[in-house]
């Protein structure tokens, strides 16, 4: 019994697009799994009918639903809500005590996210890096078994956008949930995952499931991730674009 | 005395000051001099006039204004999210925006009989389509990404109308409740000058039979200072603290 089970046949939109086709995987349960293609191939819809806000396809998944968090592309928190309400609002019910386990949780994850000076801000108070920390706070706080992420550090800078990998990582490694992580930047998915899949343009299929020969942590040794994706672009010069095609 | 020297202040001893000169030079019966205007505004307070008419119509004020917010928020919600709500009941809003409010003041009078819960709900529908037609524009202006964010979290339904539905609906309510304001204490004057026994709108009418403009003006400026307090004690300084978030 796999711990997620997609089998799609078929998602086409009201205006006649179809972006998925016969596509089917596997994740066991703790692995992360990267999946690469290139953009507008559906990617995200996949990732709203894991999760459930997507209903209307023709196929199966099995996803535990009940223990699943997601971090969107953009960090949608409640702007009129401050740094702490925003998180205690997906651990609210039943209302949250001083000294319950939760309430600590919270408190470790903003304090070891470096959140704790900004508690009482305004979302609109923060950068575009602070706003990612608090919206990945907000996932890892319900200790999800299974965590959906799209593109999440896509529009930062390239520092920033490391740092968050590295507490992703952290975060990660504490309390293994499953983790499906939507990307285009190929260094970016060796760097994270155990395994990834290639999906190709529109409709998008798995055109490769592809595990990662590395020993973690995978930024370790940065040569290795460069010399990984060279050999794996020279093999499939194509495999960004959507082709394991040789020209 | 800085204060005396800004626009509004200006503004307002200037035109105090041009009436008090034209009203010597007329000498006329029809306009009185601003400080006559005071002194029988003085007079009636003394009397208790004032204080039980002004209370009269500020009773009537909250109430009608309270249930046309309450029906007219809950219908423009209504309309505003559920597109066969709207195709049902948008002829009967049109209807209600353009009916005089003399004509339903008269209709409820006649069918209801000359009482106060006539005079209430004639003033309430009169507001009720214009608190529609707002809150039906911030029903669909509501951001459906942050509804995704609850439906992921597993949000209890009272969370997510609370905590994210409602806050997106602020500016629309307190655009409602100040055009509101506005209109509905000059209806109720209305109302109570055709069937009530007590009240702004009655004592008005009592002036107007001996041509009293004192009398008109006192009230009027009585009633007026009153609303602006309401405005600026109890309005401005709610909606601004539920703003904070924006600045």
């Amino acid at each position: 019994m796999n711990f997620l089970q997609v089998e799609l046949r078929d998602k086409t939109f009201a205006n006649g697009v179809q972006t998925v086709r016969d596509v089917q995987f596997e994740v066991q349960a703790g692995e992360f799994v990267a999946l690469v293609g290139p953009s507008g191939t559906g990617k995200t819809t996949l990732l709203n009918m894991i999760a459930g806000l997507e209903t209307d396809f023709q196929g199966q998944i099995q996803a535990p639903r009940n223990a699943l968090s997601y971090m969107f592309q953009e960090p949608r928190l409640m702007p009129w809500l401050s740094v702490e309400n925003n998180i205690r609002l997906v651990l609210d019910a039943p209302p949250l005590q001083a000294d319950s386990e939760r309430f600590v949780r919270m408190n470790n994850l903003l304090q070891q996210l470096g959140l704790n000076e900004f508690r009482a801000a305004f979302p609109k108070q923060l950068s575009g890096g602070l706003k990612r920390r608090v919206a990945l706070v907000r996932a890892f706080v319900t200790q999800p078994q299974l965590l959906l992420m799209d593109e999440p550090f896509q529009s930062l800078d390239e520092p920033t956008a490391q740092d968050l990998r590295q507490l992703l990582m952290q975060l990660w490694q504490s309390t293994r949930p499953t983790v499906l992580f939507v990307t285009h930047s190929l260094n970016e998915a060796l760097q994270l995952a155990d395994r990834i899949l290639f999906f190709s343009s529109r409709p998008a299929q798995v055109i490769l499931d592809y595990p990662v020969p590395l020993a973690r942590p995978h930024s370790a040794i940065t040569s290795d991730l460069q010399s990984l994706q060279n050999q794996l672009l020279q093999h499939y010069p194509q495999l960004l674009s959507g082709s394991l095609a040789k020209e | 005395m800085k204060v005396l020297f800004q626009p509004r202040v200006l503004v307002l001893i200037s035109f105090v000051l041009i009436w008090q000169v034209l009203a010597w030079w007329l000498q006329s019966r029809y306009l009185p001099t601003p400080s006559a205007v005071l002194l029988t505004l003085w007079e009636q307070i003394l009397a208790g006039d004032l204080f039980t008419h002004l209370s009269a119509t500020l009773g009537r004020v909250i109430a009608s204004f309270s249930l046309a917010m309450l029906i007219g928020v809950g219908i423009g919600i209504l309309m505003g999210s559920r597109a066969h709500w709207n195709e049902w009941l948008d002829t009967l809003v049109i209807i209600g925006l353009n009916i005089p409010a003399l004509v339903t003041i008269i209709l409820c009078y006649i069918w209801l009989g000359l009482g106060e819960t006539a005079a209430i709900l004639a003033v309430a529908i009169n507001k009720i389509p214009m608190v529609v037609v707002t809150l039906r524009e911030g029903a669909r202006a509501i951001d459906k990404d942050l509804l995704q964010v609850a439906q992921v979290y597993r949000l209890s339904s009272l969370q997510r109308f609370w905590r994210v539905y409602w806050p997106q609906l602020y500016p629309y309510l307190f655009a409602a409740a100040r055009n509101g304001l506005a209109l509905i204490w000059k209806i109720v004057l209305v109302v109570e000058l055709l069937g009530r026994s007590n009240g702004i709108g009655f004592q008005l009418g009592n002036y107007f039979h001996y041509f009293d403009i004192k009398g008109i003006l006192a009230y009027t400026f009585a009633f007026v200072t009153l609303i602006l307090m309401l405005e600026a004690l109890f309005l401005r300084p709610l909606e601004k603290r539920l703003n904070r978030w924006r600045e």
